[in-house]
């Protein structure tokens, strides 16, 4: 399945101009709030409607201003999961579930049941969304959009409504219908722990249109694009190999080492993705002795950037992986780094907690 | 104190009256209340002012443009007789008429502010699950504006109760057609002798009135919580 977008439209003084491609598993829309992540998935509802342009769903279009096509959004089966749920207050969960089978939507009771049992819904049924949590309305909204039969599933800041603890129970039932229902999503979000987590492809949106497109661990490692949307930093794909309960810490392996983290959700054999922020990271050019960073990585200066306001971000090749760092341009100076210089790359574990790790 | 068989006929009379006036009002009320609150178009001001003009034009003005319009020889009223056969001047259906003119802005500014309130949000939601236009109105939008739609409903129902200038001056006051509950107490009080029947219709109207508050109240507290949201048991 593929859903390709090419749009354009005004909206006051903003221009959005957004052109990408999605396919199976998880797009991530990543971008600052106001970047116009939700205009564009907007579009792609039919909720906001493009002033030229063309969208089209396994090849065939709901917007084509060209051809004068605009399918209107109850007839484009889009799933569509708002940042406030959204649920019909005056109708009780299991009436919200089942609203769509009143429009021709309706999905086999097999699948009502699958949906129920997946996101946890059973003891909610007969309850009425004034009296969920923040948690269990998003799993609520979340199942009404599947049970519409959709072709596509839009996940517009799900989780930005909730707290810490709330986000990461949402985030294990959004993972888990990644792997049980083979429904492509598009998600958008602000917070890149969230992207690292559950992204396969990132279209980094800025300031309305498409500043970057690729698989997760290319584009939220790109130095270019740390400082206009997010922090950089890199993504490394790594494997529990170690759960040390006592201390409460996990050891993964990676291409070019391992890495020591503090608690991770995750069983030994599992794969987790884990990013490294470059402010994270210090270099030292011998091994450093009596020291509480637990992770010294060797490795050779593979780039140093350009200086912007005294701050420089080095590239450490570590094996296969690329690391940043971040660090004072005077420190870079002092230490005479390099392209090609050997260097200890030094990580402290706990600056690698588990919103920062998520299983893949 | 049980009323009398002519107290009766007048508390029928008045009811009659003021059920048929709200029942064919609502539909209309509810369709101007709805494009007033959604809809913009060249002349909604002046539409607006028209719909309220009842409320503050002296009552006697529109039963005499009733009755230039719908008497028998009236435009409106002749063409209706022509071909329908429904006669409205010196009938309790022209009470009915006046009664539901008099009270639909009152109707009208009620279920639009209710229409006001919904979350259009949750009108986009449902058309993102299917739902089309008529299926949003009347799965979303008309179950959420439910609160307003009952307290338009007593508003216009105890306003045609009262109803009592244009009534008068359209349909006149005949006994047993068009003499309703205002009507027939200020007859009483034109007739000597006539107080302690007025003091027992006007004691009626206040069981009447304050009979229609309470069931109203009782609606809308049970309406305003399931739009909210909660159990009806109240659980949290």
């Amino acid at each position: 399945m593929t859903l390709t977008v090419d749009i354009e439209r005004h909206l006051g003084a903003f221009h959005l101009k957004a052109a990408f491609e999605a396919g199976d598993g998880i797009t991530a829309l990543f971008g600052r709030s106001g970047a116009g992540k939700t205009s564009v998935v907007n579009a792609i509802a039919g909720i906001l409607r493009p002033e030229r342009g063309r969208i089209t769903i396994e090849g065939e279009p709901v917007f084509d201003s060209g051809r004068g096509i605009d399918v209107p959004t109850p007839r484009r089966r889009i799933g569509y999961v708002f940042q406030e749920g959204r649920l019909f207050p005056h109708l009780n969960v299991r009436q919200n579930l089942r609203y769509a089978g009143f429009f021709s939507r309706a999905t086999p009771q097999s699948e009502f049941a699958h949906v129920v049992e997946l996101l946890g819904l059973k003891d909610l049924l007969d309850r009425r969304p004034g009296n969920l949590s923040g948690g269990e309305k998003q799993r609520v909204a979340i199942g009404r959009a599947l049970l519409s039969s959709p072709r596509l599933l839009l996940l517009d800041e799900p989780l930005a409504s909730l707290d810490p603890h709330r986000k990461n129970e949402v985030l294990q039932y959004i993972e888990l219908m990644r792997d049980e229902i083979k429904i492509p999503i598009v998600y958008v979000s602000h917070a890149v722990e969230e992207v690292v987590r559950l992204a396969d492809t990132v279209v980094l949106v800025s300031a309305g249109e498409v500043a970057a497109i690729g698989a997760a661990e290319e584009v939220l490692g790109r130095p270019d694009l740390s400082t206009s949307a997010f922090e950089g930093g890199a993504v490394i794909d790594a494997r529990v190999v170690e759960q040390d309960m006592q201390y409460d810490l996990a050891t993964l392996a990676f291409d070019g080492g391992t890495l020591t983290v503090t608690n991770v959700d995750a069983l030994i054999g599992e794969p987790v993705r884990v990013r490294i922020r470059a402010r994270d990271v210090s270099i030292a050019l011998e091994r450093p002795q009596r020291i509480s960073i637990q992770n010294v990585l060797g490795g050779r200066i593979a780039a140093v950037g350009d200086e912007r306001s005294g701050v420089v971000d080095v590239s450490i090749g570590v094996g296969a992986t690329i690391l940043r760092s971040r660090i004072t341009a005077r420190a870079a100076r002092q230490l005479g780094l390099a392209p090609g210089l050997a260097v200890y790359a030094l990580v402290k574990a706990v600056s690698l907690d588990r919103r920062g790790a998520g299983t893949v | 104190m049980l009323p009398t068989a002519e107290e009766w006929e007048i508390l029928r009379l008045s009811l009659r009256v003021a059920f048929w006036s709200v029942l064919v009002s609502l539909p209309l009320a509810i369709a101007v209340a709805h494009t007033l609150a959604r809809s913009n178009f060249p002349g909604k001001t002046l539409f607006d002012a028209t719909v309220h003009l009842p409320l503050v034009l002296p009552p006697v003005v529109v039963g005499y443009l009733l009755l230039l319009l719908f008497g028998r020889r009236g435009p409106i009223g002749a063409w209706l007789e022509e071909w329908f056969g429904i006669i409205f001047a010196f009938r309790w259906t022209g009470a009915a008429l006046a009664a539901g003119i008099m009270g639909f802005p009152l109707m009208v500014r009620a279920v639009r502010l209710s229409f006001e309130s919904i979350d259009r949000k949750l009108e986009a939601a449902a058309s993102t699950l299917g739902a089309g236009r008529a299926g949003v109105f009347l799965t979303v939008t008309l179950p959420l504006a439910l609160p307003g739609i009952i307290t338009g409903v007593l508003l216009s129902f105890a306003r045609s109760l009262g109803e009592f200038g244009a009534t008068i001056t359209f349909v006149s006051n005949i006994p047993g057609e068009t003499r309703t509950l205002p009507l027939a107490i200020y007859t009483y009080t034109q007739t000597p002798a006539g107080d302690e029947a007025a003091l027992r219709l006007s004691l009626i109207a206040v069981l009447l009135s304050l009979a229609a508050l309470y069931v109203s109240e009782v609606l809308v507290r049970r309406a305003a919580k399931r739009v909210r949201g909660d159990d009806a048991d109240g659980r949290h």
